[in-house]
């Protein structure tokens, strides 16, 4: 039982637009071992981006519990919310999301900056991370100075910096050709070999849904059995 | 974050769009500058006035009639001779002078000069020493001689030279004079400078000066000298009670003629300037406040623009008072890196009409005061802060997931 990651029961999300009732989430659970490599597939609109949002504590379900690492966060504030953001989740984007303005270096370190420790490494600890990722010699370099596969490594780089307990991929290869889709697939199964860190992707894809230990679907905000 | 990697991010963000910055800054920068330049213009007018009040004499005292009562008897010799008459104890000198403005004329030469009818003690309590002649004396007095005193830039004026201009005989209304004495230069152009002045004996200028409305025993004003400078209360209250009892005032009438120190007059120039910064100040502070809205206008632009970043610092682990802080030193940075070019320019302002004073002759030093540099320095960051907060707070309280689907 310890084993689990994640442990999401009935989770509801409803989302209220003016008149309009969004169920996006209607009574979803779900539980996630340590270690594991998941992919999550559904339909547009199906709730996994919801999903994602709440197991990445960036949002809260309507209702429903969700435990990370056995904790229940449902009730936490939001400064503790960001705390554990910080240090137990890595998110990547589809869009990669790095800040525009600055280094590779930076971009990765930036988690370690809100880390309310007084760690003066952070800059090595960048590094070497970048380095994992194959971007020893584009730390320096801005964004708009990478491709799309090299800026979704430094946003994986950056994802793990803090040495999280899951990583929490929206469709990462989705703004990707298929060649630096799969390096970028096979970079982050890699370093689940290597951290054990827990693998959540979220893929249209079934390529790289096949090469993961376990597919669910979400249809119409509920795990397809 | 601390505090320092707080300043460095704010400080790269302002860098990153300089021109911007810069623009976000200006209403700051140009409220600092006015401010610095302006008071510091203020400054060097009060101390020139104060300056050459206080060359006057730290031990004298004025007495002139008081309009403010109705038909107040006129100053008149006869008070002047009272009062030294009366042997005071704190009173050195008494130097009563009428005074009237008058054209003074030298073969085709001329100059508009004030002219004073004074007595001898005159040279000694208003510090008006000659240079070359000399000055009035008693029996020029007694026998109403058409002599003259005249000022360094009378002669320049009426005969081209300031050397060897005793004997020459000038024009002031109908009457000829003889110069016998030329003063010695006070230079500047400071108010009650002596360089533009002509002193003629009191009788003779009370026969052919002053305007014949006037009676002939009638002064303008007794200037004393008391025994020291520690002394002047005691001088004017000696001074007062000779008066009153002159002018037949009683214990609570109001007085018909006005004692006033030189330390008074200074007190009252300063009240002007006081005055003056006031003004200043709202002047200051309404272009501090259209300076602060500037900032605030562009820091909500701001936020609205790095929504996206704003979302990914939270995912990351941003807290609120994170994303707070950050903002609010960005535009606390504005506002300091505006109040600190401001008060450059203002500098600069103030050296260049400096400048212009020195080329021009005029007696004005403009002095920027540290005080004036440290109010806007914090006045700046102050508007920086205030401005920021609502930017500050709008950004902190994004929601996360809103924040990261904006496009
Ligand atoms: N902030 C919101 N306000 C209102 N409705 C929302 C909001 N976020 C999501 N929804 C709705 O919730 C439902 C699920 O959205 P979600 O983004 O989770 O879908 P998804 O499975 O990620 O789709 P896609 O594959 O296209 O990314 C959709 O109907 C969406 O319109
Ligand atoms: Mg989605």
């Amino acid at each position: 039982m310890e084993k689990n990651v994640v442990e999401a029961r009935d989770l509801v999300k409803t989302y209220q637009l003016g008149e309009i009732q969004v169920d996006a989430l209607r009574g979803l659970s779900l539980k996630v071992k340590r270690g594991e490599v998941m992919a999550i597939m559904g339909p547009s609109g199906s709730g996994k981006s919801t999903l994602m949002n709440i197991l990445g504590c960036l949002d809260r379900p309507t209702s429903g519990q969700y435990l990370l690492d056995n904790e229940d966060v449902s009730k936490l504030s939001d400064d503790q919310l960001a705390d554990i953001r910080n240090r137990r989740i890595g998110f990547v984007f589809q869009n990669y999301n790095l800040l525009q303005r600055t280094s590779a270096l930076e971009n990765v370190e930036l988690p370690l900056r809100y880390r309310r420790d007084n760690g003066n490494n952070h800059k090595e600890m960048a590094a070497a991370m970048l380095e994992r990722v194959g971007l020893k010699d584009r730390m320096n370099h801005k964004p708009f100075e990478l491709s799309g596969g090299q800026q979704q490594r430094v946003a994986i780089a950056r994802a793990l910096i803090t040495n999280p307990a899951i990583i929490l991929a929206d469709e990462p290869t989705g703004n990707l050709d298929s060649k630096a889709g799969i390096e970028i697939m096979q970079l982050l199964l890699d370093l689940n070999k290597e951290d054990d860190v827990t693998l959540i992707i979220v893929t249209h894809d079934p390529g790289v849904a096949k090469r993961t230990n376990r597919i669910i679907h979400i249809i119409d905000g509920k795990v397809e059995k | 974050m601390n505090i320092l990697q707080f300043f460095k991010e704010a400080f790269s963000s302002l860098l990153s769009n300089k021109m911007r910055t810069f623009l976000t800054m200006l209403g700051i920068l140009i409220g600092v500058a006015a401010v610095i330049s302006m008071l510091a213009i203020g400054n060097g007018a009060t101390a020139s006035i104060t300056s050459s009040i206080e060359s006057m004499g730290t031990n004298l005292i004025f007495i002139s009639q008081n309009s403010d009562v109705s038909n107040p008897e006129a100053l008149t010799l006869s008070d002047a001779i009272a009062i030294s008459d009366a042997n005071p104890q704190y009173i050195a000198a008494v130097a009563p002078s009428v005074q009237n403005n008058m054209t003074a004329t030298y073969s085709g030469n001329s100059i508009s000069a004030q002219v004073y009818g004074v007595t001898p003690e005159y040279e000694y309590v208003r510090n008006t020493p000659t240079s070359e002649g000399s000055f009035i004396t008693q029996s020029q007095v007694d026998e109403r001689s058409t002599v003259a005193v005249i000022g360094v830039d009378i002669a320049e004026e009426l005969f081209n030279t300031t050397q060897n201009v005793v004997g020459n005989k000038i024009r002031l209304g109908s009457y000829v004079y003889t110069v016998i004495g030329l003063l010695e230069e006070q230079g500047g152009t400071s108010i009650g400078s002596s360089d533009t002045q002509i002193f003629v004996p009191i009788t003779t200028a009370q026969a052919r000066i002053i305007s014949r409305t006037n009676t002939h025993n009638e002064v303008s004003t007794i200037s004393i000298s008391a025994t020291n400078s520690d002394d002047v209360q005691n001088a004017i209250d000696e001074v007062t009670k000779i008066m009153q009892s002159q002018h037949g005032i009683l214990g609570d009438e109001e007085n018909d003629f006005t004692v006033m120190s030189q330390e008074s007059i200074t007190e009252a120039a300063s009240s002007i300037t006081a005055v003056l910064s006031i003004f200043l100040g709202g002047i200051a502070a309404i272009s501090l406040l259209v300076g602060g809205i500037g900032i605030m206008n562009i820091m909500l632009v701001t936020v609205v623009e790095r929504t996206r970043e704003i979302g990914l610092r939270k995912a990351v682990g941003a807290r609120k008072s994170d994303i707070l802080s950050q903002f609010l030193i960005e535009s606390l940075m504005i506002g300091l890196l505006g109040g600190i070019l401001g008060i450059l320019l203002g500098a600069g302002i103030s050296a260049l009409i400096g400048k212009i004073a020195v080329f021009s002759s005029t007696a004005l030093n403009p002095q920027i005061s540290l005080s004036s540099v440290v109010l806007s320095t914090l006045f700046s960051v102050g508007v920086g802060l205030i401005f920021g907060i609502y930017p500050a707070n709008r950004a902190a309280n994004l929601e996360p997931v809103e924040a990261l689907r904006t496009e």
